[in-house]
């Protein structure tokens, strides 16, 4: 565990040097600081359009943030070479995927509690009001469905050729599951027969990405989750992270590092 | 020495050729309709007729906000979802909703399904009776707030994109002056809905509630109806459901504002055009037989020197 947080360490140090967080935040605050400013009808209390605009702004920060700093971590290390000095050292290949997949998560988490915070200051800067509970539930949700992203792009940037290959797969699957996942079941329902029992079978198999998206209840100020639903639902990630960076070591121990 | 001269004088042809074919194109373009560059607008110019779909777009997602995001998707039954409930509560579009507008999720597939609708607004609710998460008994009225004004930003940008539509503004005005009191914006918003689609029955109709329900001017109310009467395509005989349903507000508001001024002949002129509309038009007969009853006893007539 002790290698493993080391190589944590320097993949956020990577993302404390690199610039896109910050390019990010500067634009999401600069959007949303944009959008506060507009006045519809005389009314200053009108809020819920912001807040709409600022989670979509940080959904699309946390994906490209993710995303992208997993995408390039094995390929990056191969390019340079440096994946030689590192295995020479006393560590194993499962312990670097473990410290890999540590270091992009907690960035991205660690960015979308920095994101999470000036949502909740928008928010009572406009309405007056805080549900720390629910803002709360909504982060650790994020931070949840990003690790089952993080494990996909890792598992996708040893089996896919190229970086930009696996940012297009990785989005468009991530894509695809938040938008069409929930209707999966019905589609099924409507199809006939085989082609319905195998998308039904695809809506159990799919990591259902949609389930952390809590965005309208945000948005509407709807009441917070059962905390025993929110703890299924964290550990239903969990299990998911776990599976695919189970078969990312599979791949990444029979790998020619060439 | 030749060829110089040749390649020279073709050159100055070529030049002259073409700024005189530039300079007749330019005034072609300045006249052509369909020239984005007459406007500042940027919307006008990168996007054109297309933000005519985007307004149409943002009109429905006012509706979502007024449901607080419990609202069908493309895979869900939309048959109680038909026309939009911020409309119809307003009494300003035809209703052509039909089914459980609280159970368009229908009950859940499998396990799984029951799960996910933790995670998602899964409990029908109005924006006007309260919204998401409020103790309220649905469809109760009195118990709203001002919640309802998250709707307006996105009529506004509807309204923005897609000028000629215009439930945009009459929805605006409606919740403007009924839940926010804000009837000089309602009224700024329905001129604004006027200056591109002047003399629209729909707008004038709202208009005049402006005038009778929050201003208490019956006079300029009766005007206004009076000439949406007029203008309104709810007489012929091709008049589509909602310029009927528009048609029957309009003769309603004038019947009863003709009783409200013991005006009893203009009231039954009225209610007999109500009638002619009215999918079921027993009522209203029975109303104009009291009305022709009170006239026969002489009571509520309207002495002949203060007929309008």
């Amino acid at each position: 565990m002790k290698n493993s947080l080391a190589v944590a360490q320097v993949v956020l140090l990577e993302m404390i040097r690199r610039k896109d967080f910050y390019v990010l935040f500067a634009l999401t605050a600069l959007i949303t600081a944009l959008m506060g400013s507009v006045t519809f009808f005389d009314d200053p209390k009108i809020a819920r359009y912001l807040k709409e605009v600022c989670l979509a702004l940080i959904w699309v920060s946390a994906l490209f943030i993710g995303i992208g700093t997993a995408a390039r971590q094995f390929p990056a290390e191969r390019e340079s070479r440096t994946i030689f000095p590192l295995m020479a050292k006393p560590i194993t290949r499962g312990q670097v995927l473990v410290g890999k997949f540590l270091g992009c998560w907690l960035a991205t988490a660690a960015g979308l509690l920095v994101f999470y915070l000036f949502f909740g200051g928008v928010v009572a800067s406009k309405e007056h009001t805080l549900y720390p509970v629910n803002y709360f539930q909504a982060w650790s949700l994020h931070c949840a469905m990003m690790a089952v992203v993080v494990a996909i792009t890792l598992l996708g940037s040893l089996l896919l050729s190229s970086v930009a290959a696996n940012l297009t797969m990785t989005t468009v699957l991530t894509l695809g599951i938040l938008f069409v996942g929930r209707h999966l079941n019905k589609v099924a329902l409507q199809a006939g027969e085989p082609v319905g029992t195998l998308i039904y079978g695809l809506y159990y198999v799919i990591p259902h990405l949609e389930l952390f998206d809590v965005r309208d209840l945000l948005v509407h100020n709807w009441p917070a989750i059962p905390w025993g639903i929110w703890a299924i639902a964290l550990a239903y990630a969990g299990v998911y992270a776990a599976l695919l960076l189970t078969g990312t070591w599979l791949v990444l121990r029979k790998k020619a590092l060439q | 020495m030749k060829g110089r001269w040749t390649g020279a004088l073709c050159a100055a042809a070529l030049l002259v050729g073409g700024a005189g074919l530039a300079a007749r194109l330019d005034s072609w373009f300045l006249q052509w309709a369909g020239n984005r560059a007459k406007t500042l607008n940027p919307l006008d110019v990168f996007v054109g007729q297309g933000q005519r779909l985007f307004g149409a777009h943002f009109y429905r997602k006012a509706d979502v906000y007024f449901h607080s995001g419990f609202y069908p998707s493309i895979f869900d039954n939309n048959e109680a979802f038909q026309t939009e409930h911020m409309a119809a509560d307003a009494d300003i579009a035809h209703d052509r909703n039909s089914g459980d507008e609280e159970e368009f999720l229908g009950g859940p597939r499998d396990l799984f399904d029951r799960f996910s609708r933790h995670f998602f607004p899964s409990q029908h609710t109005h924006l006007n009776e309260g919204g998401a998460g409020q103790n309220h008994q649905h469809g109760a009225p009195g118990h709203g707030d001002q919640q309802v004004r998250e709707i307006l930003p996105w009529l506004q940008i509807a309204a923005t994109l897609d000028p000629e539509l215009p439930e945009t503004y009459t929805v605006a005005a409606y919740w403007l002056r009924e839940r926010m009191g804000k009837d000089r914006e309602a009224e700024q918003f329905l001129r604004q809905g006027l200056r591109n689609l002047p003399n629209h029955p729909q707008l004038l109709f709202e208009l005049g509630r402006v005038y009778r329900e929050s201003r208490n001017d019956p006079a300029r109310a009766r005007n206004l109806w009076r000439h949406a009467s007029r203008v309104s395509p709810g007489w012929k005989e091709d008049a589509t459901p909602q310029d009927q349903f528009i048609l029957l507000q309009i003769e309603s508001r004038l019947a009863k504002l003709a009783e409200d001024q013991k005006d009893l002949p203009a009231a039954i002129a009225h209610w007999q055009n109500v009638a002619r509309f009215s999918p079921g038009p027993e009522h209203v007969f029975e109303h104009i037989a009291q009305l022709r009853q009170r006239m026969a006893n002489g009571t509520n007539a309207v002495p002949f020197f203060l007929q309008p």
